[in-house]
């Protein structure tokens, strides 16, 4: 029950705040309303009790990611932003589009109700008694060894792609 | 009714110890330090409020607290109200997971000298206390000023990269005790008979570098450099406002001395905790181990205050990257190796 009710809660922190990250003219409160979202995933990674997932996504996302972004937005001009139009022209005809496109999946949905069967109600699993980020390197490193590396080597090439980019344009203004 | 008690009424007890007990302390460290500093400087520091200048840490907060609170025209008042607040709660929840003893009977009930320990402890500490670094950036940038955008800025590229450096420091240790939980490092310490600091000399070393520099203390001081950016992210606060960031800062301060304990000196633990032959030191109450190795760690940030120029930007950054990350990679494989071959301990 509790472990629904702070579901909710942290539900509608991330969605509310995912939803004014993309409405806010201003892109500083923009990325302030990111990093709510951010910990009300956090939060709900808490409640499925992912505590390790929960951490990594803190000191992933908030500390690093968002810092990063705040810190290009910082060197940008914001009040020129502010003034640059947010949405396009053709806002109207996407907004009545995307109704119809709703309105036509919902109705198909309606329509075919009896076909779909719910799983029954899982239990969740209690608290494992060996620690969770134990098992999550367990698995890292014995089931998903192999997409664990190619994950890392992807992350290598871009990071020297990256030095390599800069390199070269420091190259080009000498 | 026990659970109650267990799970709802001790733990908020020692919140509100902690969230009583903090600020205080973090007014005496100001007192602390500028005696210490003055000593240092053969000068006498504040003398005047109280007998030596004893009840200074009283007369700042009052001081502080009565100045008007002043939001410049231009700054864009929402995150500037929020900036602090981002600061301050990290630097205050982080404490939850620090042990600062072992479990002890009150009463006839055990009671567990921290606020919970989690299975995640070390990854907890480094996730909030990265939360952290936002407030500064936020509150540099909303002050809409250009001393405290430069300050804000030169915070974010120093605690990003020492981060990264800080966290690979810890790993060491946490591949000899095998546990990210701070409670299970400390007693990891206990039964591999050492302090952790004689295994792992280099990881504490580059550690409390690291947590110099994430705490922006002198000489990592770059983003406040009043020398040179008049008071950095904080130029334009003042008042209550300026006291929340002045907290966070202190509380950091006495975050990261307590980490280090923890880590690497054997949290409340006697010096050679399984020689029995040293067992009169046990008459000294293991809370008291603890803080007065906070204290020793306290008192070397005041020391590097006193005694070190603070750094240039290029030459932090030259610090970081090219001499802190690469040696705390080379003690991470170094262990590992140690550790695989030699086994644990």
């Amino acid at each position: 029950m509790l472990e629904l009710v702070l579901f909710y809660i942290f539900a509608t922190i991330a969605v509310v705040s995912a939803i004014l990250v993309v409405t806010q003219q201003n892109v500083v409160h923009s990325a302030a309303f990111l990093g709510a979202t951010l910990f009300a995933v956090a939060g709900i990674f808490l409640t499925l009790h992912a505590e390790f997932l929960a951490g990594v996504q803190v000191i992933v996302y908030v500390g690093g990611i968002l810092v990063l972004f705040v810190f290009v937005i910082m060197l940008i001009s914001v009040e020129r932003a502010q003034h640059e139009r947010q949405y396009n022209r053709q806002w109207t005809i996407a907004v009545v589009t995307s109704a119809i496109l709703i309105g036509e999946i919902g109705y198909g949905l309606y329509r075919g109700k009896d076909t779909f069967v719910l799983p029954p109600a899982v239990i969740p699993p209690a608290v494992p008694a060996s620690g969770n980020s134990e098992l999550v390197g367990t698995a890292l490193y014995t089931s998903y060894l192999l997409p664990f590396e190619i994950a890392s080597i992807l992350l290598l090439v871009a990071i020297v792609g990256a030095v390599v980019l800069s390199k070269r344009r420091t190259a080009a203004e000498e | 009714m026990d659970f109650a008690i267990n799970y709802i009424l001790i733990p908020l007890i020692k919140i509100a110890l902690i969230l009583a007990v903090l600020p205080l302390l973090v007014a005496a460290l100001t007192l602390a330090e500028r005696k210490v500093i003055a000593f240092m400087q053969v000068r006498l520091g504040p003398m005047r409020v109280g007998p030596w200048g004893l009840l200074q840490p009283i007369a700042d907060p009052i001081k502080l607290l009565l100045k008007e609170d002043i939001i410049p025209e231009r700054a864009d008042r929402w995150i500037f109200t929020l900036a602090p607040i981002i600061c301050l709660i990290p630097a205050f929840i982080v404490l939850a997971v620090i042990p600062i003893g072992p479990t002890i009977t009150i009463f006839g009930k055990p009671i567990s000298l921290y606020v919970t320990d989690l299975n995640i402890g070390v990854l907890y500490v480094l996730s909030i206390s990265s939360v952290g670094v936002l407030g500064i950036i936020l509150g540099g940038w909303a002050s809409n000023s250009k001393y405290p955008l430069l300050g804000a800025l030169r915070s974010a590229a120093q605690m990003v990269s020492y981060e990264v450096a800080l966290g690979f420091s810890i790993m060491g240790v946490l591949m000899l005790a095998g546990s990210l939980s701070l409670v299970n490092i400390v007693e990891a310490q206990k039964n591999a008979h050492f302090w952790y600091v004689f295994l792992q000399p280099i990881g504490f070393i580059l550690f409390f570098i690291c947590g110099v520099a994430e705490t922006n203390r002198a000489p990592f001081d770059l983003p406040e450099a009043e020398s040179e950016l008049v008071a950095g992210f904080h130029t334009e606060y003042s008042g209550f406002r300026f006291s929340l960031f002045f907290l966070a800062e202190y509380a950091n301060m006495i975050t990261v001395s307590a980490m280090a304990v923890t880590l690497f000196w054997g949290g409340w633990l006697r010096p050679f905790p399984n020689v029995s032959a040293l067992a009169f030191l046990d008459v000294i109450p293991s809370v008291l181990w603890f803080a007065a190795k906070v204290i020793v760690f306290l008192y070397f940030y005041l020391w590097f205050r006193a005694s070190w120029p603070r750094y240039r930007y290029d030459q932090l950054m030259k610090l970081g990257w090219q001499f802190l990350l690469p040696l705390s990679m080379a003690n991470v494989i170094v262990t590992a190796i140690l550790v695989l071959v030699l086994g644990k301990g």
